[in-house]
């Protein structure tokens, strides 16, 4: 973990090292929420063994819960974030419950499916915008308090509960849960031979990184005061996907890093030339090629 | 006769014309060891699969332990008390050889929907797993990665495995399969040593440790159990000796 506290203490002192601007700052929050989405799905991918491509759609759940309860004037955290965590959570377990009866290329392309169903299906919400997605009135409040406003408030807020997903993954990881999810990821056979039904413990593993990516969701919302359907575009899960490969499915840090190293070369190549993906995506390609591992194997090698 | 542990009654399982397990019944009595021979092809592999819950027979039913358990799965038969054991080493190589065994333990001692306490530092499910690879010779082993343990070592956490379920029933699927000479009869000596506090049901390709072992033999021919008795009786049988052990062969 020791990796993943050097990067969380330098988004800690980023603000006071010359990075305050505004830009920066929305910058690294964007980078912080995603690496709390990539967190919660590579408990799927690396702990549970369950590659889904359709993780965007619970972060996009949890972002349009925000918008729903926008328009009806609702913006206290106490409800908002309850209701859209347990929107994804729900959202998840519902499709999960089909998805984990099938496994490999089947798993993969049914949560795809069930993603691109909700995207479509926030596409086709004319009250908030549809296609043109939704800007919200204001922030989600605090006990009627506006400090998330604030954007040092908000940098921490987000920091905060990227620290806490990561911790939150690792006590869970560490469980009697989550060795039962691990092994099963492993071997399942050998599983069910002491006695354990892998089903369960994977359905809710899919529920709670569906909730944690509900929260990441809020916090997007947030970030962007700006909701729309590309929120839950299979792009998005698969940029999800990206960041936990590039971080390295070895530890759960790697999701940090994987989604940090994602956001932050996207946004410097994006400055150097406005054909930056024709670079991305070859850098893309060679870091699966050379990186065994991931960026956490890399660290481990040096 | 106590009663029977494992009772099988008119098992049949057809894949397409081929019928492999033929109207296949016997009784496993509680203590020791009862194998099961026969040659290439006889439907071993077939009956154990079915006996463990991994393949649904056409017909006929398995009693385990006085309880119905034809329609339930591995995990549900496990639960009950069945272990097995693979005949291709079926282990997770990426954990410890003492939490392979630790989740054994775990999977029989209280819900593991449990998400806060590491399972790593609960010293109830490492000291049962430690007396279990103790049990095997493993126990210095306990901290090496399973994926990193000899053909022969990663037998004997098979058998440690199994052990740590405390099973009313040990199903071994060929545990010396692969096995070089010294790590065979080391496994034979580990056997020896577990007949006496369980009762196994031994599928063997190995004339010598099951004759060595056993305290009863049915022998499967073509699908059909074609006797039941003991070693001497099964050595003295002259339709095994035809089918199986050979004509001029004296086992």
């Amino acid at each position: 973990m020791r990796a993943a506290l050097l990067v969380l203490a330098a988004l800690a002192a980023a603000p006071f090292l010359g990075f305050g601007e505004g830009y920066v700052l929305t910058l690294l929050a964007r980078a912080m929420i995603l690496a709390m989405a990539a967190v919660s799905l590579w408990l799927l991918v690396g702990g549970a063994g369950l590659i889904s491509l359709g993780h965007a759609a619970m972060l996009g759940i949890g972002a349009y819960a925000v918008v729903v309860l926008d328009d009806a004037r609702i913006t206290e955290a106490a409800v908002v974030v309850p209701v859209a965590m347990m929107a994804a959570g729900l959202f998840a377990l519902a499709t999960g419950a089909v998805a984990i009866r099938t496994s490999g290329v089947h798993f993969i392309m049914i949560t795809l499916a069930f993603g691109q169903m909700a995207f479509f299906t926030t596409a086709s919400l004319a009250a908030y915008g549809g296609d043109d997605g939704y800007t919200l009135y204001g922030r989600t409040t605090v006990l009627g308090h506006r400090w998330l406003e604030d954007r040092l408030v908000f940098h921490y807020l987000c920091l905060g509960l990227l620290a806490l997903s990561l911790l939150g993954g690792r006590v869970l990881l560490d469980s009697r849960f989550g060795r039962v999810l691990r092994a099963a990821a492993e071997n399942p056979v050998r599983v069910q031979a002491v006695g354990f039904s892998p089903y369960p413990y994977r359905l809710l593993a899919y529920g709670i990184a569906g909730a944690v990516a509900g929260l990441a969701g809020v916090l997007l919302a947030n970030a962007a005061e700006f909701v729309a359907p590309s929120y839950l575009a299979w792009q998005r899960s698969g940029d999800l996907l990206f960041m936990v490969i590039l971080g390295g499915l070895g530890s759960l840090q790697g999701a940090v890093l994987g989604a940090l190293a994602f956001v932050l070369l996207e946004e410097w190549l994006g400055h150097l030339t406005q054909h930056w993906r024709l670079i991305f995506g070859p850098l893309l390609v060679l870091s699966v090629l050379f990186l065994r591992g991931g960026l956490v194997g890399l660290l481990r090698r040096g | 006769m106590a009663e029977s542990i494992l009772e099988v009654q008119g098992l049949r399982k057809r894949f397409g014309a081929l019928t492999v397990t033929d109207d296949v019944s016997f009784a496993v009595a509680p203590g020791g060891i009862h194998a099961v021979i026969g040659p290439n092809g006889a439907g071993k592999t077939t009956l154990i699969h079915q006996l463990s819950g991994t393949l649904r027979p056409d017909a006929g039913s398995i009693r385990f332990a006085g309880q119905e358990v034809t329609g339930m799965g591995l995990a549900r038969r496990a639960r009950l008390g069945l272990a097995r054991s693979f005949q291709i080493t079926c282990v997770l190589p990426g954990f410890s050889v003492l939490e392979n065994a630790a989740l054994a333990v775990q999977a029989r001692s209280g819900s593991s929907f449990r998400f806060l306490r590491a399972a790593a530092d609960e010293r109830a499910l490492n000291e049962e797993a430690m007396a279990a690879l103790d049990a095997v010779g493993l126990g210095a082993r306990a901290a090496a990665l399973a994926g990193a343990l000899s053909h022969g070592e990663k037998r004997q956490l098979e058998l440690a495995i199994a052990l740590a379920m405390q099973p009313r029933l040990l199903l071994l699927d060929e545990p010396l399969a692969g096995a070089g000479p010294e790590e065979t009869e080391r496994l034979i000596g580990i056997l020896r040593g577990l007949k006496r506090s369980y009762t196994i049901l031994l599928v063997e390709h190995d004339m010598q440790a099951v004759f060595a072992l056993a305290h009863r033999i049915s022998v499967l021919v073509y699908g059909k159990v074609i006797a039941t008795d003991t070693p001497d009786a099964i050595r003295a049988d002259p339709a095994v000796r035809a089918a199986y052990l050979g004509e001029d062969e004296v086992a």
